[in-house]
């Protein structure tokens, strides 16, 4: 079979992922904002006999810069392991795409321009002229718009049939002349010797030690080159150039109609950012969002429940008739099945409702704008307003939340965003909250009862926030010490997402995802949780001697050594923690049902839990350390034991010194 | 007369005479479109103020005030 190489290019947020994603029929998740894939992926699609391998590099305004995406984007396209580039440029904005095209082009020789979302650019009143671009480029055009799945035949048929060009020769003025001297002494370079001889001039290192070999130029002579052009800023000189011919190439390409949307999308940026009512409608939308989930939720889950409760004499009968012996079907049923169906009846409703929401969100354009509002704090912390986008996926999940804190450049502001993440209660934490505020804060019979539910959960996540400042701040003036580092962020174009495809592909991505990996952690948890509470020593289950061994620190911070333990149990995932909780409590031995939430209180009541003890678990569920799965995320991120160590120990110690506050308060 | 970016009213156009300041943040600035010669004005202010968000090159760009301020400007009736 024909076999061709793909590397996808294109500046940051223009569905280059969608693009991705239904061509190889992969699963990256897209998000309406800069800097989403922050490696390259690779994936397949047959055609016809064909086999096209593409890979989807980060966005990248430029391919000469130095910022961590465009590192890897770059040095992509140096290596040459790939057949074809596809440049993808977004229709609405197509000047700021070209300059990528002729970068690339300076380097390539088979390119195909994609231009993307060409249904919101007519629907913008934008025209493009593909003929006369395509013979300015010298390359195909493609229109495409990968929501719709138009054009993308169209666009495997030019890719397949994409002929060699000439490398792009740029009129760079005055620094040809240097050009031409450096190229002589550039040898053995398989690629445009004009584009490294570029790269020579700006005097880029980082190419300059890749290429070492084959740059040839002898000191004295380099010397000389920059003597004469002492007075030239030759960075500078490039982009105003590579401008010019921008210009050229796209003069008589592009006609707009009228600019109503823009007026519409400012309008809406104007409230969203104002003064008054940009933080208002920001807790506003979280508040909304923890609303609709926590009563979207209630029913399935104890629907969910009652079910899987209901099958399990069956299963017993199940394990009789295997003659399975009765310890072993206990340990099956009482410790893996009971834990197992606990989490899925807790957690997959809360999740199938929160995510597509919180997607939904994403893909319209929010984050962003919750960034931009918030950024004056960070800045006041020495920190970076992407940060902003770190803490709302940490929402989701805080492994996520700390593999997206990539999108920040300096390595410094990248850690503080990472050490803070777990400062943000994920998914999983959520209806374990929800549970005890409902019980101690709300009232049963409440009518306004998840109304209120979700207006004291925003509290603590705000709670939440503040912290996040405070540490960030602390950090930054302690351990991570540093000025803030420069910061540009885009405010994407609002882009209405298509529903349907938002849940499907919310719930395909992340709700699974985060729901298969609380089930592998909870069987094996069911079997630990079960042989801590069975085995006895001297008369005395381990579990017994676990919670006297813990209830001193338990009641220093308000609590008992039940929840001490529960806490440490739940270290795999946070899920976990309230089933082991009961299960101590009651001593049976087996998780107990959760359908009766009166009965549930009764029995925390009737073991000594208060207001305080409530507030006090809260406090410390919201902040201890993060998950494994998170810690382990982190590791990888950092790079660095001593760092991960302090994403451990930190939030343990904002949620220990908490509860002692409240402790001696009340 | 010339004044810093971050400096310039809100919905006026201005024009781009020179980027200034550390390597990295002014070749930042010139991916973004901050060119010399380019056209540019400030669309819209965060709540605190800073940062301020700037239409370039069809592209709305947030910067704070601190980095705006390597980027010098003109108003075109000047």
């Amino acid at each position: 079979m024909k076999e061709i190489k793909v590397a996808l290019i294109g500046t940051p947020n223009v569905g280059k992922s969608s693009l991705y994603n239904i061509l190889t029929n992969n699963h990256v998740h897209t998000g309406n904002w800069a800097g989403k894939t922050v490696d390259f992926t690779r994936g397949e699609c047959i055609k016809k006999k064909t086999k096209f391998i593409f890979y989807d590099l980060p966005g990248t305004y430029s391919i000469i810069s130095k910022s961590k995406e465009e590192v890897v984007a770059t040095d992509f396209i140096v290596q040459e392991d790939f057949d074809v580039a596809v440049v993808v440029t977004d229709a609405t904005s197509l000047e700021k795409g070209i300059t990528l095209v002729l970068q690339v082009q300076e380097m390539v020789k088979k390119v195909v321009l994609c231009v993307n979302l060409i249904d919101e650019a007519k629907k913008k009143g934008i025209d493009i002229d593909k003929e006369l671009l395509s013979n300015n480029l010298g390359c195909p055009v493609v229109f495409t718009s990968a929501k719709n799945n138009m054009g993308l035949d169209s666009l495997l048929e030019n890719i397949e049939n994409v002929l060699e060009q000439n490398y792009l020769d740029i009129n760079y003025g005055i620094l040809n002349k240097y050009i031409n001297i450096i190229n002589d002494d550039i040898v053995g370079y398989s690629g445009n010797k004009k584009w490294l001889s570029l790269r020579v001039l700006e005097n880029n290192k980082h190419y300059r030690e890749m290429f070492r070999d084959k740059i040839k130029l002898d000191k004295n002579k380099e010397k000389q080159i920059r003597e004469e052009l002492l007075n030239v800023d030759i960075p500078l000189e490039i982009v105003i150039k590579m401008k010019r011919e921008v210009k050229n190439k796209l003069k008589g390409v592009v006609k707009k109609n009228s600019n109503n949307n823009l007026n519409k999308e400012r309008k809406i940026d104007k409230i969203l950012t104002s003064k008054i009512w940009g933080i208002p409608i920001m807790l506003l939308m979280l508040f909304g969002l923890f609303y609709i989930t926590i009563i979207g939720a209630n029913y399935p889950s104890d629907i969910l429940f009652s079910f899987f409760q209901s099958l399990e004499d069956n299963l017993i009968d199940g394990l009789n008739f295997l003659h399975i012996p009765t310890v072993i079907g206990d340990l099956l049923v009482n410790g893996v099945y009971k834990t197992l169906y606990w989490v899925i009846s807790v957690m997959m409703p809360p999740m199938l409702i929160f995510f597509p929401l919180f997607s939904f969100l994403e893909d319209l354009g929010v984050l962003p704008r919750i960034a931009f509002n918030m950024d004056k704090a960070f800045s006041k912390c020495n920190a970076c307003g992407k940060q902003a986008l770190t803490m709302c996926m940490g929402i989701g999940c805080n492994a996520v939340g700390v593999t997206g804190a990539r999108i920040i450049d300096s390595k410094r502001e990248r850690i503080i965003a990472i050490l803070t993440n777990v400062f943000m209660p994920c998914n999983g934490k959520f209806p374990t909250i929800i549970a005890i505020i409902t019980m101690f804060m709300v009232g049963l019979n409440n009518i306004y009862g998840s109304l209120i539910c979700a207006l004291i959960l925003t509290g603590f996540i705000f709670l939440g926030i503040v912290v996040t400042f405070g540490i960030s701040y602390l950090l930054s003036k302690t351990i991570l010490k540093g000025e803030a580092s420069s910061f540009t962020l885009e405010l994407p174009p609002y882009r209405v997402p298509k529903i349907l495809e938002t849940i499907v592909s919310s719930i395909k991505n992340r709700a699974i995802f985060v729901l298969v990996r609380a089930v592998k952690v909870a069987i094996p948890a069911g079997v630990i949780i079960w042989l801590v509470a069975n085995v006895n020593i001297k008369g005395l289950s381990i579990m017994e001697y676990l919670v006297d061994f813990l209830n001193p620190v338990g009641l220093m911070l308000g609590l008992d050594g039940v929840i001490i333990l529960a806490l440490l149990l739940g270290f795999p995932a946070n899920e976990i923690v309230v089933p082991v909780m009961l299960m101590c409590y009651l001593k049976t031995s087996t998780l107990i049902d959760f359908t009766n939430i009166e009965a549930l209180k009764n029995i925390l009541i009737v073991n000594g839990w208060t207001i305080k003890t409530a507030i006090c678990f809260i406090l410390l569920m919201l902040f201890h350390y993060p998950c494994s799965t998170t810690m382990l995320t982190i590791k990888k991120e950092t790079g660095s034991l001593y760092y991960t160590l302090i994403a451990f120990i930190l939030p343990l110690l904002v949620g220990v010194i908490l509860c002692m506050v409240v402790n001696i308060i009340f | 007369m010339t004044i810093t970016l971050d400096k310039i009213k809100k919905d006026e156009e201005v024009l781009i005479k020179r980027v200034q300041g550390e390597e990295d943040i002014k070749r930042r600035f010139l991916d973004l479109g901050f060119v010399p010669g380019e056209k540019t004005k400030c669309v819209l202010v965060s709540p605190f103020k800073d940062p301020k968000a700037y239409f370039i090159n069809n592209n709305i760009i947030a910067i704070r005030d601190k980095d705006a301020k390597n980027i010098e400007v003109f108003y075109e009736r000047d």
